[in-house]
């Protein structure tokens, strides 16, 4: 038994330890808006929050992670979708298919709580994620509105 | 109930049931804004397009599927504005395609590509809507006993207007449910449109920013088990064998079975187990005749057609070879576009239950009719035993229309373990190396300029891949594929954009093994790339503006030269260009579109390319969302550009060698350039919106990139080029 931290809930986790988080998410945890999108840390979909880090759990052996580590998903990110960057995100219809956008909103939700005020070459820095309906320029502009309500 | 982790309940999934006793029917719900209100099995159905609900909720039906692009909300957009209906009670669903054969295809085409989605449905939709609120309108004074011509409708809310008494439409929706339809209605003229027409908010963003948008892979049933596939690697190759036991023993594997004859799979309680088990599995190939194949040999093949005698003429004026003969300049060059993958960002995959009275399939597509018809066939089953519940797709791109490769697997594997639902999910390295690819071809093409600098003449060879030959040979012209042409025609929806007296354009057929597929706007993306880049060379030949040299040749082409001139002027054509900047144009028709570009990039001294401003114009005829249009043009731009720059498969041994990311490219944030969309509906048409821009994207960065450096790029992707100055 491995025991993880998600969402603020303490959970036993009966898997090899060379799974991936990604999987142990899905498959057992029912948890399923991080998403699998090339299993090789290349895409970002599967991004989720350790310890408030970005961390791609496609790549993330669930043995690896340590006990008591915080470990969020896009379902804990906020109560009821109402994070700064899910509000510009729904402001500004940022997803098209929407696969990717978990990946990406915890990724910029990181962003943000690092950096409230980036700026867009700090933005093309941090997301690097692959969205192949092309929301990119959405993505930044969602950013930098939330950064606006948060200031 | 059954409940998932998203507080679905298993009803979502299995429709129809209640209500077809009922003797209404009841789609797939889309889950709009968390756990909606779910039909009710009594609902009326007011029409094959309109449920409503007691307490006024409107269920539009949608038949195309959403896959990004807004089609959804467009559509019910069209439906609702007929209807006048409260919007903001607007939810949707999708029939199945069991329902509709069932009931004469009373939804018409499921077919979701060739930008079909609004302009292939938008008159029966919105005459579904507007019958409905005739018979609401209807069924409101029959029960007031008033004439019908004294009763209007708004917001939902019906008011006899003579006594001022209103009712709403869940109050009568019953009643109307037992009316005649009308004959005939009147739609309305789109100057007149209220919720049509404008930048309403999608319907299917709160899910998708909240992680509780179900997608295919997210599908979890009671008793499911995980399937992993591997097929084989060399197109036409079969599976030999396979040594069982080197992964029966591996944790929760449950089944190792043949699928079809050149694939394997493993059946596991979970799908992580299930690949694990697949990867540790020794498989034996026959990798048949094509074993050998590769890149060069097949770009040999290509060149071959180039000159070869024997081709389909695609269009044809005036005498070319006479104005070939006298031409004052002739110029001539050679270019070149390489296979791709779709890469959707959900890898393919399906969920299948077979009995021996029932499949079922729950899966992302685009054409749900023809996922019905691979599960059919797969399951030997009747069609009327079968039924396909659609999920919204995470990527189509053209991926999930014509090929249900996927759904004829995971039926063939869930018909091994029968009445247990297994869900099939390709891996990455799956998807990528067993897709339907982007067609490869090259052209010549030599142009005519006479005395003046005027293109008299066009000689254009097109030597390659057929999509129709491998995918759809009934709709072969004896033997020609007429959409080789996309963008070259002399008539219809793609046709060639400028008035050239001679003319001659062919296709020599040369279809490699890799098998082709209808990628997001499809032969356009090359046709376009390797004209408007001709123009552009022939232009700089002729010792002519780009801009002024296009016009002349578009002079009775009014559309066309209307989204070229916006594009121009928005972007400052004419006037000096940043230090360092270079401009180019592209300009086609294409879905029954007009669409422009003119990108701005710089190349520095290390070859690396910007790509700084792209304005883009488009005029679709009618605009049924404005907004969902700018983000279809930016989202065209990401996927044509990431082909240009970085998009290439190839082939070796036989097989593609890019399995994924890391080796298949494709654009990112950092890269993507400042779009400026100008929207121009010009009114009296339908055009498409999800493919066209594409069209533009390459060749207004590649004529930009020889503006700005004088290299002129003919083979794509830039990756492979040196953009150093020359």
């Amino acid at each position: 038994m491995i025991k993880l931290n998600v969402n603020g809930r303490t959970v036993d986790v009966d898997a090899e330890e060379d799974t991936p988080l990604l999987w142990v998410l899905r498959e057992q945890l029912e948890l399923t808006g991080t998403k699998y999108g090339c299993g090789i840390a290349q895409c970002g979909s599967c991004a989720v929050h350790i310890n408030g880090e970005v961390v791609l759990s496609c790549a993330m052996p669930v043995g690896s992670i340590s006990e008591g580590a915080k470990i969020v998903t896009i379902e804990g990110l906020s109560s009821d979708g109402d994070h700064p960057i899910q509000k510009a995100w729904a402001e500004l219809d940022v997803p098209q298919c929407g696969y990717c956008q978990p990946g990406v909103i915890m990724t910029a939700a990181a962003l943000l709580a690092k950096n409230p005020k980036p700026t867009n070459a700090e933005i093309d820095d941090a997301i690097s994620n692959i969205c192949r309906c092309g929301t990119y320029a959405r993505i930044r502009q969602g950013i930098h509105v939330a950064a606006d309500w948060k200031a | 109930m059954m409940t998932n982790a998203l507080g679905i309940t298993r009803r979502n999934f299995v429709v129809g049931m209640a209500a077809a006793g009922a003797g209404f029917s009841l789609g797939f719900f889309t889950p709009l804004g968390g756990s909606g209100p779910l039909p009710a099995a009594e609902t009326p159905e007011v029409n094959a397009w309109v449920v409503i609900m007691p307490d006024d909720t409107v269920v539009i039906r949608i038949a195309r599927s959403e896959m990004g692009q807004g089609t959804l909300t467009g559509l019910a957009q069209l439906v609702a504005e007929e209807l006048q209906c409260d919007w903001s009670k607007v939810a949707t669903e999708y029939p199945t395609p069991g329902q509709n054969l069932a009931r004469d295809r009373v939804w018409g085409s499921f077919s979701t590509g060739g930008s079909q989605g609004i302009r292939g449905s938008h008159d029966y939709v919105r005459k579904g809507g507007a019958a409905a609120r005739e018979m609401l309108i209807e069924a409101a004074a029959k029960r007031w006993k008033v004439p019908a011509l004294e009763c209007s409708a708004a917001e939902s809310v019906i008011t006899h207007e003579p006594t001022g008494r209103t009712t709403t439409y869940g109050t009568v929706a019953a009643d109307a449910a037992k009316l005649e339809p009308p004959f005939d209605v009147i739609l309305k003229d789109p100057k007149e449109w209220k919720i049509a027409g404008k930048s309403l908010p999608r319907l299917d963003t709160a899910n998708k920013v909240t992680g509780k948008q179900v997608y295919g892979s997210d599908l979890r049933m009671p008793g499911m088990l995980n399937a992993a596939i591997k097929a084989c690697p060399v197109f036409g190759g079969t599976l030999k064998s396979y040594d069982e036991n080197k992964a029966s023993g591996m944790p929760g594997v449950r089944k190792i079975v043949r699928v079809g004859d050149n694939a394997v799979a493993i059946v596991a309680d979970t799908w992580w187990r299930a690949q694990s088990a697949l990867e540790a599995l020794p498989v034996t190939w026959d990798f048949g005749p094509d074993a050998n194949v590769s890149s060069a040999d097949i770009a040999e093949t290509l060149k071959e057609g180039l000159d070869a005698k024997e081709a389909f003429v695609g269009n044809k004026a005036g005498d070319i070879d006479k104005a070939l003969a006298t031409a004052s300049k002739t110029v001539e060059a050679v270019y070149g576009y390489p296979f791709q993958a779709h890469a959707t960002m959900e890898p393919m995959n399906a969920m299948a239950r077979w009995t021996a009275d029932k499949c079922e399939v729950w899966c992302p597509t685009q054409n749900g009719e023809a996922a019905l018809a691979a599960a059919t066939k797969a399951s030997g089953l009747p069609a009327s035993k079968c039924d396909v519940y659609k999920i919204h797709l995470g990527g189509g791109f053209g991926r999930r229309g014509a090929f249900h490769d996927y759904v004829e697997q995971a039926v063939t594997i869930a018909k091994q373990l029968p009445g247990t639902p297994v869900k099939l999910i390709w891996s990455r390295e799956e998807d990528m190396t067993q897709d339907h690819y982007h067609p490869i071809t090259q052209a010549r093409f030599v142009g005519a300029l006479d005395e003046n600098g005027d293109l008299t003449g066009l000689r254009v060879r097109i030597s390659g891949q057929s999509i129709l030959a491998s995918v759809m040979p009934g709709r072969m012209n004896n033997g020609m594929d007429p959409f080789v042409f996309q963008g070259l025609l002399p008539d219809g929806d793609h046709t060639i954009s400028y008035d050239i007296p001679h003319l001659l354009i062919d296709h020599a057929m040369r279809n490699p093994h890799v098998p082709p597929g209808f990628w997001r706007g499809v032969n356009i993306n090359q046709n376009a790339l390797y004209i408007e880049s001709f123009i552009d060379e022939l232009a700089h030949a002729a010792g002519k503006d780009a801009l002024e040299f296009r016009q002349e040749l578009l002079s009775k082409n009014p559309k066309c030269l209307a989204v070229l001139n916006a594009v121009a002027e928005r972007a400052g054509w004419g006037k000096p260009a940043p230090e360092g900047i270079g401009r180019g144009l592209a300009v086609c028709k294409t879905f029954a579109s007009y669409v422009a570009a003119c990108a701005e990039v710089s190349v520095d001294g290390s070859g690396d390319l910007k790509i700084h401003r792209i304005v883009a114009a488009t005029d679709p005829g009618h605009a049924v969302n404005p907004r969902q249009i700018e983000m279809q043009v930016e989202g065209s731009f990401v996927y044509g550009l990431s082909a240009l720059l970085y998009g290439e498969c190839t082939v070796k041994d036989g097989r593609i060698e890019q399995e994924n990311f890391h080796s298949y490219g494709v654009m990112r944030l950092r890269e993507m350039p400042e779009v400026e969309t100008i929207v121009m509906p010009s009114g009296g048409f339908w055009g498409g919106v999800g493919e066209p821009t594409i069209a533009v994207a390459a060749p207004a960065v590649l004529n930009a990139i020889f503006a700005a450096t004088g290299k002129r790029i003919r083979h794509v992707p830039l990756k492979n080029a040196d953009l150093r100055a020359a």
